[in-house]
């Protein structure tokens, strides 16, 4: 990379390790203005564990970051984070507009009260996904795409300068799905926010992603989809070959060691 | 007779006393229901209870022990922050060893066996001014708590993840939550009982949520299912000579019971 602007997330020499167990060793890569990089990789590889990183939740155990020029800790308050469909209690008394003014001052001390600044910016950011409708419904009662737009929201109200997506995708239907990458999209597009997005199934955002971080237990790889996603570099990767198959327009990756026939079965918990 | 009651100096200080203890247990039972933490509360009720019961055997103010009681296991349990089955079996154990270790002092304590019962099933009559008093500042301090953090708290409650993104210090706010419980728990105990502090703290949360998302209005309309339960309670039981504990909890149910089927014909 010659990029001369200044990279948002800048990673170097990252090393993760949990006891005898080594995630990764020397993992660095920057990530600039626009940009869009899929994290994926099989259960335990360190996705989520990189993205708690990203936050300044985890200490690497060797390495430095920064995001947005500063220490990961710092810089939370310009990080927008999107995790999965967790399923609200259906009781949870929390509507779509509570959920979003969460996202702009939750962590702040002290009581919420209403003021013009804040409600035009929550309407504002529920406007920008199509989830004006939401305001008022209890989230719990929403669906799993529905709540997904509201967490969208939630992420953008505080106009971030890097988005974080953790499997933002899990148990959502297709056109759900089709809805939230669409919206990160748009994001990225038009106020250039990069996305890191975690997924363990490449195949919703393969015309998006402009690079790809593949993890695999002690092992990492990174560059465009056609680069990484290869029989070649995954075999490499897994120690163990691997065939990377085109069927239909879609990638299916068979034989990794937790290999289940098509490569989006699991449910990614690692932490 | 009951006209006569209502003159009386210990029934206004009995209905102050309930006023208090119904608005900290309604305010915090929000927080609490959220947090899936209802279990929680009982645990520390009954150690609120060994405390109680050990004082007795030390001979000092029972509500000193119930205090400390409910607060040490507030604050481990906080700390631990622990979720789902885990926290489950965890409190459970510690509840168990807890009623255990109280059952040995309620048996080593000599004294009248009517202040053990009034530990369980609660004494709202008898509270007196200086117990009032007491009661009215611990109120303050947890109301204070709760303002001051009512944001993070809200946040950490009902949507941990996102919470931790952004900065929230998810173990002190579990941590600040379980002890707003124990002084909540150690109030509601002199007006219901240690068996019956999840009637002012978990039902009326509970049901207040079923009629609202708005979650101000879910904590004022808790404080209020609670306040009319504690407060109907007392008068009932000045009409009829049956425990109080029982018509509030009554009042309690019935407004829970209220609150989900309005919500299941909707």
């Amino acid at each position: 990379m010659t990029d001369e602007r200044q990279a948002v997330v800048d990673a170097q020499g990252l090393r993760l390790q949990f006891g005898e167990r080594l995630l990764w060793d020397g993992l660095g890569f920057a990530l600039h203005e626009g940009e869009f990089l899929a994290v994926l990789g099989p259960n335990g590889s360190g996705k989520t564990s990189l993205v708690r990183i990203l936050l300044g939740l985890l200490a690497p155990t060797a390495g430095s970051v920064r995001v947005a020029g500063q220490a990961p800790g710092l810089a939370r308050a310009k990080v927008g984070y999107v995790p999965q469909q967790s399923g609200f209690d259906p009781d949870a008394p929390l509507r779509g507009c509570d959920l979003v003014r969460l996202g702009l001052d939750g962590h702040r001390w002290g009581l919420a009260f209403s003021s013009r600044d804040a409600d035009e910016r929550v309407r504002g950011a529920l406007a920008d996904v199509g989830a004006t409708g939401y305001c008022d419904a209890p989230v719990g009662r929403l669906s799993g795409g529905e709540q997904q737009r509201l967490r969208i929201a939630q992420a953008l109200v505080s106009d971030p300068a890097l988005l974080l997506a953790d499997e933002p995708l899990l148990s959502l239907d297709l056109a759900s799905q089709r809805i939230v990458i669409d919206l990160l999209d748009r994001r990225r597009r038009h106020a250039g926010t990069p996305v890191v997005f975690v997924t363990h199934d490449v195949n919703p955002i393969l015309g998006l992603a402009d690079r790809v971080l593949y993890l695999a237990p002690g092992r990492w790889a990174i560059g465009t989809p056609a680069e990484v996603l290869t029989t070649e570099t995954l075999s490499r990767l897994y120690d163990t070959p691997v065939d990377v198959l085109h069927v239909r327009g879609r990638i299916v990756v068979v034989g990794t060691p937790d290999d289940e026939g098509v490569h989006h079965h699991e449910h990614a918990q690692a932490r | 007779m009951f006209t006569e009651l209502l003159g009386q100096h210990f029934v206004h200080t009995a209905l102050m006393a309930g006023a208090v203890v119904a608005v900290v247990s309604g305010a915090i039972g929000t927080f609490v229901v959220t947090r899936g933490a209802s279990f929680a509360v009982h645990a520390v009720s009954e150690l609120g209870f060994t405390g109680a019961a050990g004082a007795l055997v030390l001979g000092i103010d029972p509500v000193a022990g119930m205090l400390a009681g409910s607060l040490l296991v507030g604050g481990v349990l906080g700390l631990l922050s622990l979720r789902g089955r885990e926290r489950d079996s965890a409190i459970g154990a510690v509840l168990a060893f807890g009623l255990g270790v109280g059952v040995l002092f309620l048996n080593l304590y000599q004294g009248y066996a009517t202040e053990a019962t009034n530990l369980l099933f609660g004494s709202i009559v008898g509270v007196s001014d200086r117990q009032l008093a007491v009661l009215a500042v611990v109120a303050a301090i947890v109301l204070a708590g709760i303002a001051a953090a009512y944001r993070p708290l809200l946040f950490s409650s009902i949507d941990p993840e996102v919470a931790e993104a952004r900065g929230v210090p998810l173990r002190a706010l579990s941590v600040l939550t379980f002890l707003l419980l124990a002084l909540t728990t150690a109030e509601a105990i002199q007006v219901v009982g240690v068996l019956l502090v999840l009637t002012l703290v978990i039902t009326p949360a509970a049901a207040a949520q079923r009629l609202t998302a708005n979650p101000a209005t879910a904590i004022l309309l808790s404080i209020v299912i609670a306040l009319v339960a504690t407060e109907g309670g007392i008068l009932l039981s000045l009409q009829q000579p049956w425990p109080t504990s029982f018509f509030i909890s009554t009042i309690s149910f019935a407004a829970y019971l209220g609150a989900r089927m309005r919500t299941w014909s909707s």
